[in-house]
């Protein structure tokens, strides 16, 4: 097997690869992502950039108390963020748990939701502790009830002892198992992968096993899409397709909960990876509340003033 | 998609810009009699009229100096002196936005730089030494160390607020009074920082400020009534010091001109290497005595570190320098602009492939583009001469030794910087470099506790740290 001609998808070719990989100063990282954050975004680029994040969120829901109603609810929002304002963009996927997938599809074939794909976190999210046959058969369930993407979790435990090739293989095979039916975007928990090198080597372990996505975290660790991890990962992919021209999507989830982190992502994708990532087919905000506080926003910029939060709906 | 920033310009309502400043000279502004434009570098618009200083002014400023070194400042305690610092600290602080906005006018540097580096280093340098005020009796900088009287300070235009904090504040905190002269093209925020001394009740005449050109620098270093002189500026006017006053008993601290080698070994950490080395030549339009200005890199890594390169400069963003967003400003003045250009075709007539990216240049003011030059050899006047501009000459090396042969072969010492992920091989370059400061996997950056200052022809003595204390101390009896 040859994998875009750089690995064998041996353990021994992986090791190999991942230790040529230039490494990365935190400092300097963290120094950069800082520089980045004092962008200033007004007025007109504030706009388009809060149109712009609504249509990447993937708007989340994943407790363990979710039912079928809240989900449904979420789906509503999801296809109309502002019910009184038709100009406001569909967000960019509904992110469910697995079971939740077949009610999401049908909720939002039902209101004029065709174009809002659902996502389902898989492969025993969020820890990803469950034999491979359990992790192939929650992507199978989630992909027949009609997931159009997969989220699913890295082993993290093998990646941290060093077994490179196990994490590589579990994601070719996710790989295999989403074929064309299903985009699949890999979530590393960066919080526990803990360096920015262990960041950059985890996301070329999932571009080059065929992920279209990755994905910083589960939600369910903190810290999570930290910019400087988000900063690693766009210089990854941006990397990636110099090698290979291939385009990867990068999709930080977790702690980006209000519209200034959200310009602060897209600010971050403008100067790292560059603008050919800005649009929902590369780049996605894993978020619930996010949503809400960029409808407030908007709406201030239309009407110069704050609305009360009874203005923009609560699920 | 393109997400186009909206101008953000910073409001410079802030600022109060007379249309005339005459010399502060104990405690008071006291009219010049003739005088010169400064001029916002970015728009050529007129700011104001500055006083051209002569032998008189100057000669008024050093006798109020001595009077206040004899009748108050050498009589104050050190704690004293330190409550003096520290309020001269905290009300810089709170006019950080007026002091950042006017430097930015009068400079042309970027409104990023002086709201979140320049200003905050000038608070920071204020601070450092008002803690040393109280305690040089206990800190081995000899027996009982006593000040030399009056410092003279000629400072130059790339950092004009933040050179005067670093050559006042440690004057100061010693027991020194000053005379001091900011930069012909920059007066205006050492202007505005005498109304500072003025609001904090420093004592008359400890801090006065003559403005003016090189023959109002000259007639400070000649000045009998003088002790010590603190100059920044280019090596040929440090030269031209160091004879003016060889044979008198006036003590000097010189920090003159660079050419910093910035040197990348081949498993350096490259996406913030490529930062650093943006960092350090870029940095205020590469106005800066310790830039990177001479890019050493391992050849193995060199077509691609030069390609990651230019794919970042084309994100420098050139213009309004009060606009929040801008990373590169204007060149602070015509003289200057004409000196890189001048270098610049150097460069392209040697043999040298210049590149830029691609960027709309405004007509008024003065501007050059972000710009690398490739193939360069020692033998090029552009590694070899200071550009002092936004410029960088990139060379290659095959080993280690060659690298710090190569970083070494200059009359200058200013800084250096190495790029490596490996511990052992960044300790053996520090040792070898002969740099008054080398960083490692960073560049360009500054604390008032570390010190500064050059090796060969970048100067002499040191400034910052307690090795900057002692150049303004003499060993008491």
């Amino acid at each position: 097997m040859s994998f875009y001609g750089i690995v064998d998808g041996t353990e021994s070719s992986l090791k190999h690869f991942l230790a040529q990989l230039p490494g990365v100063d935190q400092v300097g990282a963290d120094a950069r992502a800082a520089m980045l954050a004092t962008r200033s975004i007004k007025t007109t680029s504030k706009r388009w950039a809060i149109d712009t994040a609504i249509s990447m969120v993937d708007l989340t829901t994943l407790e363990g108390a979710d039912t079928p109603g809240k989900v449904r609810a979420l789906c509503s929002k999801a296809v109309r963020p502002d019910p009184t304002d038709s100009t406001v963009p569909s967000v960019g996927a509904i992110c469910v748990y697995n079971d939740m997938v077949a009610i999401a599809r049908t909720h939002l074939d039902a209101i004029g939701g065709k174009h809002v794909p659902v996502a389902a976190v898989s492969t025993a999210f969020p820890s990803g502790r469950a034999s491979m046959e359990v992790k192939i058969q929650d992507t199978q369930d989630a992909i027949e009830a009609g997931a159009a993407e997969i989220d699913m979790v890295i082993d993290r435990g093998a990646f941290l002892s060093g077994q490179f090739g196990l994490v590589f293989d579990e994601i070719v095979k996710i790989r295999e198992v989403c074929g064309d039916r299903a985009h699949l975007k890999v979530i590393f928990e960066t919080g526990e992968l803990v360096t920015y090198d262990n960041v950059r080597k985890a996301s070329y372990l999932a571009m080059l096993a065929g992920a279209d996505f990755i994905k910083t975290s589960t939600g369910k660790v903190a810290p999570a899409a930290t910019p400087p991890v988000v900063l690693v990962m766009l210089e990854a992919v941006s990397d990636f397709y110099q090698m290979t021209q291939r385009r990867i999507g990068v999709k930080p989830a977790g702690g980006i909960r209000n519209t200034k982190d959200a310009i602060k992502q897209l600010v971050l994708v403008n100067e790292t990876a560059g603008p050919e990532w800005l649009t929902p087919e590369y780049f996605r905000i894993g978020a619930s509340a996010l949503l809400n506080d960029l409808l407030m926003q908007r709406m201030k910029m239309d009407d110069g003033y704050y609305a009360s939060p009874n203005y923009v709906t609560i699920d | 998609m393109t997400f186009e920033y909206a101008p953000a310009p910073e409001s410079r309502a802030i600022v109060d810009i007379k249309a005339k400043y005459g010399h502060f000279i104990d405690g008071k502004f006291v009219p010049g009699k003739k005088h010169f434009a400064t001029i916002n570098p970015a728009t050529e618009e007129v700011l104001s009229q500055i006083s051209l200083g002569g032998v008189s002014d100057v000669d008024k400023a050093v006798t109020a100096a001595q009077k206040a070194y004899t009748k108050t400042w050498s009589k104050l305690s050190g704690k004293e002196r330190g409550k003096y610092l520290y309020r001269i600290a905290r009300i810089l602080q709170e006019r950080a936005r007026e002091f950042a906005v006017l430097e930015t006018l009068d400079n042309g540097k970027p409104i990023r730089e002086t709201r979140d580096i320049d200003i905050p280093l000038v608070a920071a340098h204020f601070f450092y030494h008002a803690g040393w005020a109280d305690k040089l009796d206990y800190a081995g900088l000899g027996k009982s160390p006593q000040p030399h009287g009056v410092a003279g300070q000629i400072i130059p235009w790339n950092f004009p607020l933040l050179m005067l904090a670093w050559k006042v504040a440690p004057a100061l905190a010693t027991g020194n009074t000053v005379v001091l002269k900011p930069a012909e093209t920059t007066s205006l925020t050492a202007l505005l920082f005498a109304e500072v001394c003025q609001q904090a009740e420093l004592p008359d005449g400890v801090v006065n400020i003559v403005t003016g050109d090189g023959s109002t620098g000259a007639a400070i270093v000649n000045h009998p009534g003088i002790h010590k002189i603190a100059f920044t500026g280019s090596t040929d006017v440090g030269k031209k010091i160091a004879r003016a006053i060889a044979g008198t008993n006036k003590k000097a601290t010189l920090e003159l001109g660079g050419k910093g080698a910035n040197v990348v070994f081949d498993d350096a950490p490259l996406d913030e290497t490529v930062e650093g080395i943006v960092n350090g030549i870029f940095f205020n339009q590469g106005h800066v005595c310790c830039a990177g200005s001479r890019l050493i890199l391992q050849e193995g890594i060199a077509d691609e570190l030069i390609e990651k390169l230019k794919i970042r400069m084309a994100k420098i963003r050139v213009g309004d320098p009060l606009d929040k967003n801008t990373d590169l400003g204007a060149i602070n003045s015509r003289e200057q602009l004409s000196k890189i250009q001048e270098l610049a075709s150097a460069g392209d007539a040697e043999g040298a492939e210049r590149w830029s990216p691609a960027c709309t240049l405004s007509a008024k003011g003065f501007w050059f583009a972000p710009t690398i030059f490739t193939g360069v050899t020692q033998a090029h006047r552009i590694a070899r001469e200071e550009i002092f501009g936004p410029v960088l000459s990139i060379l290659t090396f095959r080993t280690p030794q060659e690298a710090i042969e190569k970083a070494n072969n200059t009359p200058f010492g200013l800084s250096a910087g190495v790029w490596s992920e490996k511990g052992s091989r960044i300790l053996w370059a520090t040792q070898q470099l002969r740099a008054g400061v080398v960083w490692a996997n960073t560049f360009n950056k500054f604390d008032p506790a570390s010190p500064f200052g050059g090796y060969k022809e970048s100067g002499w003595g040191r400034e910052g740290g307690k090795h900057g204390l002692a150049a303004y101390l003499k060993e008491g009896k």
